[in-house]
């Protein structure tokens, strides 16, 4: 495997295992946070996986800590970032790239009517489509979630059929809610939090992408599928009265 | 014990040291942007290290306590008052029930932590009482205080207590009792000083040479476009040799990145977990509640070091709060 590790700040060790967005590099990145977590170094808060790079982010106390533990004579100042280097190249020598389990695949509903996609016709007319072969193209594809950040459970998603490019709107909006579905430029997404944007907004979802209450915060992960189901308004409204019952 | 909010000045949000381990959920840290205050504070009034406090931006904001309060205010200095009489930072203090707190003008720094004993009793999420105002939730209610909100503190343990019983024993028929000892300036950060420590970050040769001298050589100023996202930096704008087209990547409160426009953002606590500018360098941890104390207006001028510098910086200070903590506990048995 080929990798740099580099610094981020004095909290933060990057291992950069590509330059592009491939499925190559992702499943990379995957078996790599997969063999991390399984066998953290001491020290080590939590990493972060991204299209190319993992980021490990460790507390230099509890570096240090576990240097004095673990060897006999006490260094002055031992070179906390040499010594986590170190340790995670042998971890990476010893990882099995197994073939990794092919993520969940997540189905979400998303209304692609009236209200809640007020950008849908903008998307159709640059693309010389109508407005139905847009919702088809969108629905057919089968995204990979290549990584979580932006926002508490915010997936990148891959796969974006060329057809539908279009670019982000000239002025960004105030408030875009919470489970609207938007395309900007080649990527295509479904906001988590509100919050302001800048893309071209053609549907919206009623399944929250982000539950701060539950353990696991972020229903998706780097690594699922998702795909996109046509529903009514009328359903739209049924689903999101449902998650409020269960939700009490 | 309950404290309510009579006037919440420009922003006042609960945090305490933040909510570490979701950052791969997109989850922001946040948390006290001064986190040597926010643990000295607690160091005073006997409360865990990472208690949650109340985070008070400039001036102008008022509480009322309907209890007898052990307290400490730790941070800039925003004059504050108990029922009109000027009481003094670092140090704990009692506050009679009905006194009225009143953080009356900025004279130096931009935020101070109220700590008080027990520590703000409110839900915790995802492992921290912090509040998240971007994804609105965690704190109280996930959002900014407001007048009119009561806050309540869970109950004081053994370490509250004693200091309780002190400063009771010394306090006589004041409004308050504060005694005569104090963190010592000696092991604050240097929050007067306008210089930052920072390490290169991963794009730093890909900036001009002219860019990268003019970053060390340069005094930048906080503009008004400051929150506890990210500082917007003003100064001769920084140039890439060439244009650099990046992926996505994580990002780390103290980072500098610098967008097309040359003009140079500070990540703060609040930031986003993830981002693809050119970093051309990062804030040594040590110096993050020196950032927190500027204001739009004050400037900085960074200095460069090396990591293991940092780290050595790191590890000095936790070795200083250690003593703090024990030196605290002593004075107050």
């Amino acid at each position: 495997m080929k990798y740099e590790i580099s610094p981020l700040g004095d909290t933060g060790l990057v291992i950069k295992l590509g330059e592009q967005i491939t499925s190559d590099t992702h499943t990379v990145v995957r078996n790599l946070a997969r063999g991390l977590e399984q066998h953290t170094p001491p020290g080590v808060i939590e990493c972060v996986a991204a299209y190319s790079t993992l980021t490990l982010f460790y507390d230099p106390s509890l570096l240090r800590q576990n240097i004095s533990v673990n060897t006999r004579v006490e260094a002055d100042q031992p070179d906390l970032f040499e010594r986590l280097s170190s340790h995670v190249k042998s971890l990476i020598s010893n990882l099995e790239m197994s073939r990794i389990d092919e993520g969940r695949t997540i189905e979400l509903p998303v209304c692609y009517e009236g209200a809640f996609a007020p950008d849908l016709g903008f998307v159709a007319q640059h693309n010389d489509l109508t407005t139905a072969e847009v919702i088809k193209l969108h629905t057919s594809g089968d995204y990979l979630v290549h990584m979580i950040g932006f926002a508490p459970g915010f997936p990148y998603l891959g796969g974006l059929s060329p057809s539908l490019t279009t670019p982000r709107r000239a002025s960004p909006r105030k408030y875009v809610p919470a489970g609207a579905v938007g395309i900007g430029g080649s990527q295509t997404g479904v906001y988590s939090i509100r919050s302001p944007g800048g893309w071209q907004i053609i549907g919206r979802t009623p399944i929250k992408l982000f539950r701060p209450q539950e353990v696991s915060p972020s229903l998706l992960q780097a690594g699922d599928h998702v795909c996109f189901q046509a529903i009514t308004e009328k359903e739209f409204m049924q689903l999101t009265a449902r998650n409020a019952e269960l939700a009490d | 014990m309950s404290i309510e909010v009579l006037r919440p000045g420009l922003l006042m949000t609960v945090q305490d040291a933040g909510r570490w381990g979701f950052r791969k959920n997109g989850v922001s840290i946040c948390g006290a942007l001064d986190d040597f205050a926010l643990r000295t504070g607690n160091i005073l009034v006997g409360n865990p290290l990472n208690a949650s406090v109340i985070e008070i931006t400039l001036a102008n904001s008022q509480f009322h306590f309907h209890d007898d309060s052990v307290i400490a205010i730790c941070g800039g200095d925003l004059a504050p008052l108990i029922n009109d009489k000027a009481v003094p930072s670092w140090r704990p203090l009692l506050v009679k029930a009905g006194g009225i707190l009143h953080f009356s003008s900025l004279q130096s720094g931009c935020r101070a932590n109220l700590a008080v004993a027990g520590g703000i009793n409110v839900p915790i999420i995802l492992g921290s009482r912090s509040t998240d105002l971007r994804a609105g939730f965690g704190g109280h209610e996930g959002r900014a205080l407001r007048a009119g909100d009561t806050l309540h503190c869970a109950t004081p343990d053994d370490e509250n207590s004693k200091r309780h019983g002190r400063l009771v024993d010394e306090s006589f028929h004041q409004n308050f009792f504060a005694p005569r000892w104090f963190i010592s300036t000696h092991v604050r950060p240097s929050y007067d000083s306008k210089v930052v420590r920072v390490l290169r970050g991963g794009e730093f040769m890909s900036f001009s040479e002219r860019s990268r001298m003019n970053f060390f050589a340069d005094e930048f100023i906080v503009t008004p476009e400051a929150n506890r996202m990210a500082y917007r930096l003003s100064g001769r704008n920084l140039h890439l040799t060439r244009a650099v087209e990046l992926l996505s990547t994580a990002v780390t409160p103290g980072a500098i990145q610098v967008p097309p426009d040359g003009i140079p953002v500070l990540l703060l606590a609040d930031c986003q977990t993830t981002g693809g500018y050119p970093v051309i360098a990062h804030v040594a941890s040590v110096d993050l509640p020196v950032v927190a104390q500027k204001k739009p207006g004050d400037s900085l001028r960074f200095s460069e070091i090396s990591l293991s510098e940092s780290h050595s910086l790191y590890l000095q200070r936790e070795k200083d709060i250690a003593a703090l903590k024990y030196a605290v506990q002593c004075q107050m048995k």
